[in-house]
């Protein structure tokens, strides 16, 4: 009798589980598809766009053309200004960010306790929290006119050397705290071995943890960069609307995504040459980061340790 | 053979390691010669390694670890303030339980220590440096046509002789080894322990293992540890290692040689 009843209180309990158990399953995979989607539907869209847009702009000229005059009656569609915008206040952010987060990696994992660490770190990764448009009229109200302009009286208000070494301070945290998480899984026993043979603490950072860690680093540097690309509100705030072919970095650049900005905030209406460029240079944009998160990822499976 | 006559070239007097409030070792009074293999045998949790990582200052490493008494390296205190931690280890070197090259060539592995310690050498003398290294850890005829090679292209117990290479480099006088072939199978330990049979004219060394077997096979002189009732390991015994195994003075150490404990 009582055993009857048990049995049909577990038969009753298994059966609300299964039901529970399929429950999170349908919820968690909901979860995974959304974010999955919506990389698709970006994708689609920003091609269908560009599709219309490169209907009326050959894929040549777009790549080839020095020039980038969309917002004029004599339009050019030559991306080329703004992917050099994009590159050269990425290459300057990088020039800021990778030297200075990969010697933060380094005090971090070798020179402090980890009770320094543990509140030092969060510290250094609040910098990436600041709102960017904090860092765009930090560039454009502060560094340009009181730090650039004295050392470069002739630098121009809207420059790009602002923009790069904003987001070079924006981006430190990616280097430090991704490289750190690559120092600090380094075997404590190679540590060790180089103190053994009389190493003083510079060379065991050095020379030891900071090769093993070298896979982490330069994962640290490429997607560090691929942000930097990215970076939308710095490079229109301080980087000035001027989609001109210049390499000084003192007068004014538009980077790809201000340019985003820039008519995504206009009045460009749909249908439109304008309105398409936009999704042009999205999807040429996505494309790009695209690559580089390729080959960061390459390059850390290629260099990676098996310790 | 061991030598009686030869030269003290480690003492340690009453030494005691603190590990936070815990006393690992206390007591440590030993002396060890050159051109002579110590073994230091005992249970596991006995202080063997501790003693060891106390002659060339790796406690240092460990912020908990508190040291007193005495440790003379050449008649020198190496606890004295003047004494360099560093210079220490560059005389004294150690190899580890597991096998830990760097992820580095073999050569670039070997050459590490010359390099850190910053002799100026020309590129022969590095060479022949490193090769000195590689032949007397007998693993110099193994690798000698792919000294570019990854360390990790190697398998554990020529891994373990690259290590005692690394650490011959930069020519030490004492040799620590902890317990080095612990992972590694009977022949790549056989291996290790006839290269240091080789070796030990020009050294001294002092090796950590808890197979008494490997103490009997390799070494001269043999201390005996284990742990009191406070867990605190002490030296229960020390002399020629025939003696020890022949005719133990202590009940502890026959028990313990004869498999009865530990």
């Amino acid at each position: 009798m009582t055993a009857t009843i048990q049995h049909e209180a577990l038969r009753k309990a298994i059966q609300r589980k299964r039901i529970q158990d399929r429950f999170f399953h349908i919820t968690f995979l909901s979860a995974t598809f959304v974010s999955t989607i919506s990389l698709i539907v970006i994708y689609v869209t920003l091609g269908l766009e560009s599709f219309n847009f490169f209907a009326h702009v050959s894929i040549v000229e777009f790549l080839t053309s020095t020039k980038w005059t969309v917002l004029f009656a004599d339009k050019n569609f030559g991306v080329l200004p703004l992917l050099n915008a994009t590159v050269m206040t990425s290459l300057i952010a990088i020039a800021v960010a990778g030297p200075l987060g990969v010697m933060i990696a380094l005090f971090l994992s070798e020179y402090v306790s980890s009770t320094t660490r543990s509140v030092v770190k969060p510290v250094v990764e609040t910098l990436a929290g600041i709102p960017t448009v904090v860092y765009g009229y930090f560039a454009l109200y502060f560094i340009t006119p009181n730090l650039l302009r004295t050392l470069w009286t002739n630098i121009q208000i809207h420059n790009a050397l602002a923009v790069g070494l904003m987001i070079g301070i924006l981006i430190i945290p990616i280097v430090a705290s991704i490289s750190d998480d690559a120092m600090k899984a380094v075997p404590a026993d190679l540590r060790l071995a180089a103190y053994a043979v009389g190493s003083r603490k510079s060379d065991v950072a050095l020379r030891v943890v900071f090769p093993a860690a070298l896979s982490g680093v330069s994962a640290s540097i490429i997607l560090a960069f691929a942000r930097a690309m990215g970076e939308t509100m710095i490079a229109a705030i301080a980087g000035g609307f001027r989609s001109v072919l210049t390499f000084n970095i003192g007068e004014a650049m538009e980077t790809m995504t201000a340019y985003i900005a820039q008519v995504a905030t206009g009045d460009a209406p749909h249908g439109t040459i304008e309105y398409q460029s936009l999704f042009a240079v999205g999807l040429f944009l996505l494309l790009i980061t695209a690559v580089l998160n390729y080959i960061g990822i390459k390059v850390v499976k290629r260099w990676a340790i098996r310790y | 053979m061991s030598e009686s006559s030869a030269p003290e070239v480690v003492r340690v007097e009453a030494l005691r390691v603190v590990y936070g409030s815990k006393i690992a070792i206390d007591d440590i009074n030993i002396s060890f010669k050159r051109s002579n293999i110590t073994a230091i045998i005992g249970p596991s949790g006995c202080g063997k390694s501790t003693l060891l990582r106390s002659i060339n200052r790796m406690n240092d490493l460990i912020p908990a670890a508190s040291v007193s008494g005495r440790v003379y390296f050449n008649g020198v205190d190496i606890y004295s303030k003047d004494v360099d931690p560093v210079y220490i280890r560059s005389r004294i070197g150690m190899v580890f339980q597991r096998p830990n090259p760097f992820p580095f060539s073999i050569f670039d592995n070997v050459a590490f220590g010359l390099r850190v310690n910053g002799f100026k050498l020309t590129k022969d003398e590095l060479y022949n440096k490193v090769k000195d290294a590689l032949v007397k850890a007998a693993l110099w005829d193994e690798v000698k046509d792919r000294l570019d090679n990854h360390a990790y292209s190697l398998s554990g117990g020529q891994q373990q002789r690259l290590c005692i290479a690394r650490a011959l480099a930069v020519d030490p006088e004492v040799l620590l080894l902890d317990e080095p072939t612990v992972s590694l199978d009977p022949i790549s330990t056989a291996r290790i322990e006839s290269l240091l049979r080789s070796i030990k004219d020009e050294y001294t060394i002092i090796i950590v293992t808890h197979n008494m077997l490997q103490a009997a096979r390799v070494s001269d002189y043999t201390a005996v540890m284990m742990p009191d009732d406070d867990m605190v390991g002490r030296i229960i015994e020390f002399g020629e290692t025939r003696g020890i195994f022949t005719n133990p003075r202590d009940k502890r150490t026959e028990d313990y040689i004869s498999g009865r404990i530990g």
